[in-house]
């Protein structure tokens, strides 16, 4: 029953300049299981798969494979002791054909001469053991992202395959297609291959993964048999928190009285919006001086829907209505009504590392205001400085680059910058991911103070701890679609969960 | 063999089509300037298209490799007219026999390709920018080497070379244009070496697990740039009987429009070299329409070739957009990542 | 890479590398330093390189705001060569007045800006490309409008562009100046500037911000596609005649050349439109006195394309990277 693991990660730590990533993290994986791993953004999960896939050195901890010290200083080098992975973004080449695509590692020549037979023989070798039939000539930029996806596996369970990464490999795909890759997968595992499925899909770890390790903040929380974990109880461990725990403790605020409700008609509503794979019908609806949560895990919609309602993208069906009129949103639109977007991805969507402070914190104002309205010195000090000391953003002086600074102060210019428009409504995507605890106090606190003052905000966490404390109201997401809501009295991190964690519907 | 045809077509859609496109378009051309001048409808005609075509053909296979390969060259007008240059030099002023001046006259244009290819590669400096200072390094050393800008081969009888050879009809500079074009074609489809260049131009990433050298890659398809272009300029100053340092000026931009009417994208990674034979010959038809229309100016050759390639860009990017679609379902179902790269860096 | 905290250009180096020359034609060659007053006007070598560089500089300034937006735009050569044709062929054929004619010209450069906006901003396609071909097509039109051949005129208030003065400083000088402390001015005090380099800087994040984009982008391309007609109507001037085939051939690698040199970034982003301005002085100082020192002119192509090569080398992240590694590893 229980054979020796065939890959043993243990005490991994790893260290970014102002992050712990990993705290002596755990993972033991055994051949013919397929092992689920956990967490929310920053859990630490792609950091510890780099690690064991070679793709970065750790500071601390040991690997062993089959029972051997190992240290995979490369990817190639990982390859070549049978630790393979498989990318979200699929290192295949499309223009290629598929027997190309799983030529891995060279091609069979002679004096630089391709054997075209043998490379398609083996393409035909490789196909077949997972049971796929795919025309090995197709490019493979031809083919469905689903079966790319299965061309990939195909492409690393080649050769001595052990450990097999598979990083999130549903993400876009449905429900038929998922079921392909999970008789692949399934093939994969039973032919002794240790793997290592990534996912944020609830359902699908119960439906495939033999084991779960959920990962939360560095640390490795909770570790054991799928069949031995109830739902609630992985839902609670990825986003903190008791429950059982929580629920005595949330006892007296049940009787609470609700709050009258404001009969204020919303700023900006979102109804049925749809939009590729993307967004399955969400709505949404934020009025004055409240703060609307939207929980969900990571993958179930809730940064779709926000760009979205920000015109950031546009949505294929549904309805946009900003003060009860319909309409068409961009960026810069939304911005003119007085709505702003404090992206998820800071570094490549939200900030522009190369400005000053002083110019990140006066960009979107500037962009509402038009580009021919000057702004004085005085004005600028005056709002430069009132942001820096409301936010207590810290920088060395306001001429710095944005990109000098640490995570969470770049959140607070980002933050800062939309503030400085004098929105009426903000969409915040995980304002606090990645900034220490101080700062998301001082985050949090000051996007109540200003919901005090008519701001309604959209707040996208997925610390549910965070969205109790700081909502009125939340909006369940759960497979790219508003699956509920609670208002204020309900308010409780057992409730969000349950609605997160019910079944998928047939 | 209609149906291997159609099955090979079937099995590179994108390019495929406009392949199929740019045949079509060549046809339809030919077809329509043989209504208007009867002469155009006869072998001589079409030999004589591919004669004129051919240093053109040769700077445009060069330029495909390094376009597959997700570069862009615009030195090989520039380095052209260096390597006619340094043929009459070598055949005229130090008398060496065609044996060994063409070879190194090739051998030149490859070295100077593969600095190029070094040094994009090295320091990751933006292709066009390196080959546009190459295109005025080349051309400044061609002036530099003599102060009339030619030398002509009187020594020499190099007119002769090709006069004899006739092979159904076709020239000299048309059978080395098409052997060259062969050789190109084998070399992208059955070596290591073409497939790397079409693996970097579609994700150097990949193509690193694929077990390219990429470096190598990179420098190779230069160097092959390189080379065809001094080739060109071989032909091209035997074709005159002279050297000429001001040959072969905005060929670079004739040769990309060939590679691209010839369906090869600039994004790199997909296309063929036949295309861009194809493509040439398209520029060729319509600039001898255009001069033997009379009425026409011949800069409207220029205007029209740009054009052309404006056209096709636009076309092959709504295509790519099409066929992903088509294949994939949507492609935009992850717009951050999507959006994270840059909208238009210059590569 | 001394101070982290700061993000301003470094202008200090071109005019460092200005005041070197300078200095080293001062001291090796003869006459250099002659400068006076005659018939009350500033005459001399140095007032001639100043002279002779005001389209350069015209010209950087306009490519210093398509580089900040992480552009580039190759077509300035053939603008500049329509813009004189433009003006040439307007007085000379259908005898425009030069007020008309010059207008037309700076259209000219106005509606191929525009289009290189187009293709660039509004269908997305590659800068290079874009400008490529228009680089082409603007050129052959060019010599489709004066069939080729070099057209010659005469009218006296197109001609004091390049040949005339006002008080003691040459047209061109100030025209030159005017443009750049007018561009500056426009940039700095409206929200352009900051606009530029947000888009350089990372595009989605501006567009995310609120910044319209694609007509930031296009303001960028018709300032360029102006300024490289002003600066051919000021060529054609000065040869009194405008040169289709040749006229601003390979300015594009000077102007290129002057940004990088002025301390912007082939990436985009930060950008100085004074140091654009100094570079392109001293690219010029840098023909003059090659010239000066008796080397053939054609070899200042040669030379340039090596400065060209050598500075984005220097200039390039890995090259720095070594550098720094080399550093840190000693």
């Amino acid at each position: 029953m229980t054979q020796a693991p065939t890959l043993r990660a243990s005490g991994i730590v790893k260290v970014y300049p102002g992050v712990k990533a990993l705290d002596e993290a755990d993972l033991v994986l055994h051949g013919g299981e397929v092992h689920a791993l956990m967490g929310e953004n920053g859990a630490g999960k792609s950091t510890l798969v780099g690690i064991i896939a070679g793709a970065q050195r750790p500071d601390a901890g040991e690997i062993h494979l089959d029972g051997l010290p190992v240290s995979p200083s490369s990817p190639g080098h990982a390859r070549g002791l049978g630790i393979r992975a498989v990318h979200q973004e699929l290192t295949l080449l499309p223009h290629l054909s598929v027997a190309e695509n799983l030529a891995i590692g060279g091609y069979p020549s002679r004096a630089g001469v391709i054997g075209w037979r043998a490379v398609r023989r083996r393409a035909r070798e490789a196909l077949a053991e997972l049971g796929l039939s795919i025309d090995p000539r197709r490019p493979v930029g031809e083919l469905p992202i689903a079966i790319r996806q299965l061309v990939a596996i195909a492409r690393e369970m080649q050769g001595e395959a052990r450990v097999l990464i598979l990083d999130e490999p549903t993400s876009s795909l449905d429900r038929t297609e998922t079921e392909r890759l999970f008789e692949v997968v399934r093939a994969a595992r039973d032919r002794g291959v240790a793997i290592v499925f990534i996912t944020h899909f609830l359902d699908q770890v119960y439906e495939i993964a033999d084991r779960v390790t959920v990962l939360r903040g560095g640390r490795v929380v909770g570790a054991g048999r799928t069949a031995d974990l109830p739902r609630l109880r992985l839902i609670s461990l990825m986003l903190g928190r008791d429950v059982a725990e929580r629920e005595s403790r949330l006892a007296g605020r049940n009787g609470e009285s609700e709050p009258a409700e404001e009969a204020s008609a919303p700023v900006v509503c979102a109804r049925g919006l749809r939009r590729g794979r993307a967004l399955r019908g969400a709505s949404l609806e934020v009025r004055r001086g409240e703060v609307v949560g939207l929980a969900g895990l990571l993958g179930s919609g809730r940064t779709e829907l926000a760009r979205a309602m920000f015109g950031a993208d546009r949505p294929d069906a549904g309805q946009l209505a900003v003060d009860g009129r319909r309409r068409r949103l961009t960026p810069r639109r939304s911005s003119r009504l007085g709505i702003g977007l404090c992206p998820e991805d800071r570094k490549s969507q939200g900030l522009c590392l190369g400005l000053s402070v002083a110019e990140g914190l006066t960009l979107a104002m500037r962009a509402k205001r038009g580009w021919w309205r000057p702004l004085r010195r005085g004005e600028r000090q005056e709002i430069v400085g009132r942001l820096t000391r409301d936010l207590a953003i810290r920088a060395v002086d306001s001429r710095a680059a944005v990109g000098t600074l640490s995570g969470g102060n770049q959140q607070k210019v980002l933050l800062g910058a939309w503030i400085a428009t004098n929105p009426r409504v903000l969409l915040l995507d995980e304002p606090t991911r990645g900034v220490d605890i101080g700062a998301k106090d001082e985050i949090l606190r000051r996007v109540r103070s200003m919901c005090d003052h008519g701001l309604g905000v959209v707040f996208i966490s997925a610390e549910l701890e965070e969205i109790v404390r700081a909502c009125d109201r939340v909006v369940v997401m759960r497979d790219r679609e508003t699956v509920g809501e609670l208002r204020s009295g309900e308010i409780d991190e057992h409730r969000i969960m349950r609605m997160i964690g019910a079944e998928r519907r047939a | 063999m209609t149906l291997r045809l159609l099955r090979s077509l079937s099995l590179v859609p994108a390019s495929a089509w406009s392949l199929l496109a740019a045949v079509t378009l060549l046809l339809a051309i030919y077809l329509s300037a043989g209504s208007v001048f009867p002469w155009f409808m006869s072998w001589r005609t079409a030999a004589t298209i591919l004669d004129s075509a051919a240093t053109l053909g040769l700077c445009a296979i060069g330029m495909t490799f390094v376009i597959l390969a997700g570069g862009i060259d615009l030195s090989v007008g520039a380095v052209l007219a260096l390597a006619s240059l340094v043929t009459a030099i070598a055949l005229q002023r130090w008398g060496l026999p065609a044996w060994l001046a063409i070879p190194l006259v090739c051998a030149i244009g490859a070295t100077y390709g593969a600095a190029v290819g070094g040094l994009v590669h090295s320091a990751r400096l933006p292709s066009f920018l390196v080959t546009l200072a190459g295109m005025f390094l080349a051309r400044g050393v061609a002036l530099l080497m003599t102060s009339e800008g030619r030398i002509s081969m009187n020594r020499v009888p190099v007119h002769l070379w090709g006069s004899g050879v006739r092979v159904v009809g076709l020239t000299l500079p048309a059978l080395v244009f098409l052997a060259t074009l062969g050789m190109g074609a084998l070399v992208l489809r059955w070596t290591v070496f073409g497939r790397g260049v079409r693996a970097i131009g579609g994700g150097e990433h990949a193509a690193r697990l694929l077990g390219i050298r990429v470096a190598r890659t990179r420098v190779g398809a230069f160097a092959v740039c390189g080379l065809c272009a001094a080739l060109a300029g071989v032909v091209h100053s035997v074709g005159v009987g002279a050297g000429d340092a001001k040959a072969g000026e905005l060929m670079e931009l004739d040769a990309i429009a060939g590679v691209v009417i010839g369906g090869t994208p600039l994004s790199g990674g997909v296309g063929s070299i036949v295309g861009t034979g194809v493509g040439v010959s398209i520029l060729k038809v319509i600039e001898l329409v255009i001069v033997s229309d009379g009425s026409l100016s011949a800069q409207w050759a220029k205007i029209v070739g740009g054009g052309l390639l404006l056209l096709f860009v636009l076309l092959q990017r709504s295509v790519g957009r099409i066929t992903k679609v088509w294949a994939g379902g949507r492609t935009d179902l992850d717009p951050h990542r999507r959006e994270a790269q840059p909208v238009s860096r210059a590569s | 890479m001394s101070r982290p905290g700061r993000t301003a250009p470094r202008v200090w180096w071109p005019l460092i590398a200005l005041a070197a020359l300078t200095g080293f034609n001062l001291l090796w060659t003869d006459g250099f330093a002659r400068l006076g007053l005659d018939d009350g006007v500033l005459r001399g070598p140095v007032v001639d390189v100043v002279r002779n560089a005001a389209p350069l500089v015209i010209i950087a300034v306009g490519m210093a705001l398509v580089i900040a937006t992480a552009g580039v735009d190759l077509s300035v050569g053939s603008t500049l060569a329509m813009a004189g044709a433009v003006v040439a062929v307007l007085l000379t054929g259908p005898r425009w007045g030069p007020v008309p004619a010059i207008a037309a010209g700076l259209g000219a450069g106005l509606g191929i800006g525009l289009v290189a906006g187009v293709l660039v901003s509004g269908i997305g396609l590659q800068p290079i490309v874009a400008t490529l071909v228009l680089l082409a097509c603007v050129r052959g039109g060019a010599q489709l409008l004066t069939d080729g051949r070099t057209v010659s005129f005469q009218d006296s208030m197109v001609l004091a562009l390049a040949s005339g003065h006002i008080g003691a400083i040459p047209v061109p000088v100030v025209v030159a100046g005017a443009w750049l402390v007018g561009l500056v001015a426009l940039v700095r005090t409206t929200a352009l500037g900051l606009f530029l380099e947000a888009i350089g800087d990372n595009p989605v994040a501006a567009r995310l911000a609120g910044v319209p984009v694609a007509r930031v982008m296009m303001f960028a391309y018709v300032v360029a596609g102006v300024g490289a007609a002003l600066a051919g109507i000021i060529v054609a001037a000065d040869i009194r005649a405008a040169d289709p085939t040749t006229a601003g051939k390979a300015i594009e690698l000077d102007a290129i050349l002057a940004v990088v040199l002025g301390g912007t970034a082939l990436a985009g982003g930060r950008f100085s439109l004074c140091g654009a301005a100094v570079g392109a002085v001293l690219i010029k100082l840098l023909d003059t006195t090659v010239v000066a020192r008796g080397v053939p002119a054609q070899a200042t192509l040669v030379v340039k394309a090596g400065v060209v090569l050598v500075v984005c080398v220097l200039l390039s992240d890995r090259f720095r990277a070594a550098l720094l590694g080399g550093l840190g590893r000693r």
